[in-house]
């Protein structure tokens, strides 16, 4: 099974969640896939064993073969690529915007001239190891790339359905959440009871729907603010799975990288039972 | 001489747009007789690579110079390599940006003045 934890808005508590559900079951996979900024291993303190670069293949033009005909820019869907026509200035020529690119790899397919070919760019790393009994993997986003999703996947692409795999996704609502959460079975969404985190929680379940993912929502801080998450969730016939106070307590173990079920024990049982919830809804 | 001005409208009187990339009109003018056509940017709601396509247009219009508010790196790159001249800095009305052009009084850039996302709707304007 594979259950994915995500938010509308950042900061709601995905990574406690994550982490905290994680421990609290046995033979878990556990996979961090906010790869722009993971930060569960803060908390697992996984022993990496093995780390693959992560590439994306992106266009390189032969200036010798290209005619400037412009093709490959008019299939760019995310306009990564601009050809000068010849005139003035030269032969024309063709620039290409690697960290735009998605490594689609129309331009090449698509070049009449046959002057492209896809060149592999580095973007990140994937690291696989030990923590706590489960296996680790994360994905690591170079820093000043933008293209998320590929190492998304790439992480993804090492899931292992024996067992039961805890995705922590990016927060959001836009590319990375769907590559994150596109393959499970089951999404839990953090939210807090805020005017912030109501309005990013409603985003992201217009999200699910439109994905056909089944969902449910933990409210984190839930004796702050105010009743529009909950009346949210009644008046749309989504399950509240869990609610954590708002406690000094949490906030320190947080601060200190410690999980809570390591301190706060009685918590395992509380996110078995979510589990069981859900199980019981698939 | 066929500059271009980047444009909050379709005429001559209307105002500079302080975007390159993300302005809402080019107006493609010839600095001898004033004739001009302005063109719709299509680019207005890229997610990305906004500048790119705009320099892109400029080049495929022969245009020896653009005359805008401010350009980010990727249209500065665009633009640069189609031998086409930038100035920044420019606002009021379109007419008085081609005037000030043809006085001489303008200098090209050398590099973009601000990053990329500049001209994203909400961010600037």
């Amino acid at each position: 099974m594979i259950i994915s934890v995500a938010s509308g808005k950042g900061g709601t508590g995905k990574t406690t969640i994550a982490v905290n559900l994680a421990l609290s079951l046995s033979n878990v996979q556990f996979l961090d896939c906010d790869v722009e900024e993971p930060n569960a291993h803060i908390f697992l303190k996984p022993e990496i064993r093995e780390k693959f670069l992560a590439f994306i293949p992106v266009p390189e033009v032969d200036e010798a073969k290209c005619n400037a005909c412009g093709k490959c820019r008019e299939v760019c869907a995310y306009h990564a690529i601009a050809v000068i026509p010849p005139g003035d200035s030269g032969k024309g020529s063709v620039l290409v915007f690697p960290h735009l690119c998605h490594g689609c790899g129309a331009c090449s397919l698509l070049c009449p001239q046959k002057a492209i070919k896809e060149v592999n760019k580095e973007i990140g790393v994937v690291e696989i190891g030990q923590a706590r009994g489960m296996q680790f993997i994360h994905g690591k986003l170079n820093v000043g790339e933008i293209m998320s999703p590929p190492l998304i996947r790439q992480v993804e692409d090492r899931i292992d359905s024996d067992k039961t795999v805890i995705i922590d996704a990016p927060p959001g609502t836009s590319c990375p959440v769907i590559a994150a959460v596109k393959k499970s079975d089951y999404c839990i969404l953090v939210t807090e009871p805020t005017p912030f985190g109501l309005n990013d929680l409603v985003l992201a379940v217009e999200v699910l729907r439109k994905m056909k993912i089944l969902f449910g929502v933990v409210i984190n801080r839930s004796d702050i603010g105010d009743d529009k998450v909950e009346r949210f969730c009644q008046d749309n016939k989504i399950p509240i799975l869990m609610r954590i106070p708002f406690d000094k307590e949490i906030a320190l173990l947080y601060s200190r990288g410690i999980p809570i079920v390591q301190e706060k024990t009685e918590y395992k049982d509380r996110f078995r039972n979510m589990f069981n919830k859900i199980k019981e809804r698939l | 001489m066929k500059i271009c001005v980047t444009s909050q409208g379709k005429t001559l009187d209307d105002q500079v747009d302080p975007r390159f990339g993300r302005c809402q009109f080019f107006i493609v003018v010839d600095t001898d007789t004033l004739d001009f056509e302005a063109i719709e940017n299509q680019s207005v709601q890229f997610s990305g690579g906004a500048g790119i396509q705009s320099g892109q247009l400029m080049a495929s219009k022969s245009v020896k110079a653009v005359l805008t508010g401010n350009v980010g790196p990727n249209a500065f790159q665009t633009l640069t390599a189609g031998g086409i001249k930038i100035y920044i800095g420019l606002s009021g009305k379109v007419r008085d940006a081609v005037e000030k052009y043809k006085s001489g009084t303008l200098k090209p850039i050398e590099n973009p003045n601000v990053g990329s996302k500049f001209g994203m709707p909400g961010k600037n304007s």
